[in-house]
């Protein structure tokens, strides 16, 4: 194992915890003292810094949301006095009033130290030459990875996004060893590739891609995997946070998040409780050393789950696994919290399915009724009724094991349920409360 | 011998609301398909449209370019008499040689009223049908 920075990497947990301790109050303080909005939150939610006397008392500490960023547009509670203020970035506001997020000197360099350990960790260094083709410009993805990759010596292609043919010959001519882009737009490339006669896997240098910002499964890395010759490594972060800052390592368990920089929990989206080590719920970030705009218990809306045990890579900082969705989509049926990606996931693994399906909630008197229609694939069609409503009792049966609320399903001609371009829509709630 | 009497009825999945039945027949209509029986067998949200046609590879063809999951099933036709006890003389051979019944429709036409069954074991139910002295149709008949 090669890391960027072994003593910091290696830590033992408890020592790690201790430097988590010690900055979170020295966080919790500055922002008492010298952040009015900070200071009002924690007024309002009746905490003061002496309050916190071990690390899990960050759970006293009020949450924040993407809301306050909004709401203070543009800079209002950045805590940096003005001329500190080195860089911005901005959100691309899809869903909403963009958000800008601001960051000292200070901030930058801690943004590439992540990074430099994150590319570190994925086997890169000296001597690669990483292309990078995240957006440059607004967006946090494009600079972020730069910075991180000059920080490790690699040499940096900065080609941004766009112009595949020119991106290809340039992979080939400067024998480019890595890749930074979104998951489909290195499938894009790959597709590309193919169409000039170039084949990624034998015609060229590259053999890893460090891909992120876009939902992507394990099927994708084999694929990737199998027709690229490409490993693919899994980043992660959110412009609030800085940017992407933490990735997989080579051992590809989940995504380390540097203790020293993030602190991590899982919470119950709806109580808001911290879930139980190892538990599903959603992902609240506190960045520790943050000046500009500092983050504590950001809800940033993954739905995750943290693995605390040892890596087989040797670091000792937690890992998050895969996102499985987004607390905006989380439905609640009965009580419980039931999330479209994990009806997808489910269903992924149904053979007589066509893959699309749609969610019907309704209330029936005082209950929540679910309705999940789903498409036949037209080979497992069968010309007896028996045989369909075994394929309708057989997805009921594994969505109510994954799911733990009963669900009715609907079997659905092939192709009669929505398609979407980009974000799709699987949901229709009718239930009027 | 008996291959010549095994007919290919199309079924179609559709699901159980207004206009499905109609959706169909249009596209049958308008490529010329002549449907000489149908039936429809409903579970809850959906249900399976059989039908006999003259033209089957061109119904299949016009109903899976319009997206409908279509599948040809093996049925057999059988020629009953037009009065009382017609269904019970083909029902009964079939009952005494132990051959199920899966589900059957019949339609009553200017020759003679036809049985179409789809059952267990078709070739044996169309000789024990010809033994008797019953009389099945072929697909050419339908043509």
């Amino acid at each position: 194992m090669h890391c960027w920075d072994p003593r910091i990497e290696t830590m033992p947990k408890e020592d790690l915890q201790k430097l988590q301790y010690r900055l979170l109050k020295t966080l919790v303080y500055r922002l008492y003292s010298f952040s009015e909005f900070y200071h009002r939150r924690m007024k309002e939610a009746g905490v003061h810094p002496d309050d916190i006397r071990t690390l899990s008392d960050i759970r006293l500490l009020p949450f924040m949301y993407k809301h306050d960023l909004r709401d203070n547009y543009p800079n209002r509670i950045f805590c940096a006095p003005h001329d500190e203020v080195v860089r911005y970035h901005v959100s691309s506001g899809t869903t909403g009033k963009p958000t800008v997020v601001g960051y000292t000197r200070k901030d930058l360099d801690l943004w590439t130290t992540s990074l430099a350990r994150a590319l570190t960790s994925c086997g890169l260094g000296r001597g690669d030459v990483i292309q990078v083709s995240y957006g440059y410009g607004l967006f946090t993805g494009g600079l972020g990875l730069h910075y991180g990759a000059e920080r490790i010596g690699a040499a940096v292609l900065p080609t941004s996004v766009g112009n595949t043919e020119r991106q290809i010959e340039l992979m080939q001519d400067l024998k480019a060893t890595a890749i930074a882009c979104t998951p489909s737009y290195l499938i894009h490339i790959g597709e590309a590739a193919e169409r000039m006669g170039i084949s990624i896997k034998n015609d060229t240098d590259l053999r890893s891609a460090i891909i992120g910002a876009e939902p992507w499964s394990e099927s994708m890395r084999t694929r990737i995997y199998e027709t690229m010759g490409v490993k693919a490594y899994n980043i992660y972060g959110t412009s609030e946070i800085s940017g992407p800052m933490f990735s997989e390592c080579t051992a590809q368990q989940g995504i380390h998040i540097w203790g020293d920089i993030a602190y991590p929990e899982i919470i119950d989206p709806v109580t808001g409780e911290v879930l139980e080590s190892g538990e599903s719920g959603e992902l609240v970030m506190t960045v520790l050393q943050k000046e500009a705009l500092p983050m504590i218990r950001y809800r940033i809306g993954d739905i995750t789950r943290i693995d605390d045990e040892p890596c087989a890579c040797g670091r000792t900082h937690p890992r998050i696994q895969r996102i499985t969705g987004r607390v905006d989509d989380m439905l609640i049926i009965r009580g419980i919290n039931v999330f479209p990606s994990a009806v997808e996931h489910a269903l992924l693994g149904i053979p007589e399915l066509a893959g699309h399906f749609l969610i019907e909630v309704d209330r029936k008197g005082s209950l929540d009724d679910m309705i999940v229609r789903v498409e036949v694939a037209p080979e497992a069609f069968s010309d007896r009724i028996n045989d369909l409503i075994n394929i309708k009792k057989k997805v009921e049966h594994t969505l109510k094991s994954a799911l733990n609320v009963a669900v009715v399903v609907e079997l659905a001609e092939p192709g009669s349920l929505p398609r979407f371009e980009g974000k799709a829509k699987r949901v229709i709630d009718r239930r009027v409360i | 011998m008996q291959e010549e009497y095994i007919i290919k009825q199309i079924s179609v999945f559709s699901e159980n609301k207004p206009g499905r039945l109609a959706a169909i027949a249009e596209a049958l209509q308008k490529s010329n398909v002549n449907i000489f029986a149908f039936s429809i067998a409903e579970a809850s949200s959906f249900g399976v449209v059989r039908a006999l046609v003259d033209t089957p590879e061109t119904a299949r063809s016009v109903l899976e370019k319009l997206g409908f999951a279509v599948q040809f099933t093996d049925v057999i036709a059988v020629r009953m008499k037009d009065e009382p006890g017609g269904l019970h003389q083909v029902a009964r051979i079939l009952g005494d040689a132990g051959i199920n019944i899966e589900y059957a429709y019949a339609y009553s036409g200017r020759e003679a009223a036809v049985l179409i069954l789809r059952v267990s074991q078709a070739g044996e139910a169309i000789s024990k049908i010809r033994a008797a002295g019953g009389s099945l149709l072929r697909e050419s008949d339908l043509s």
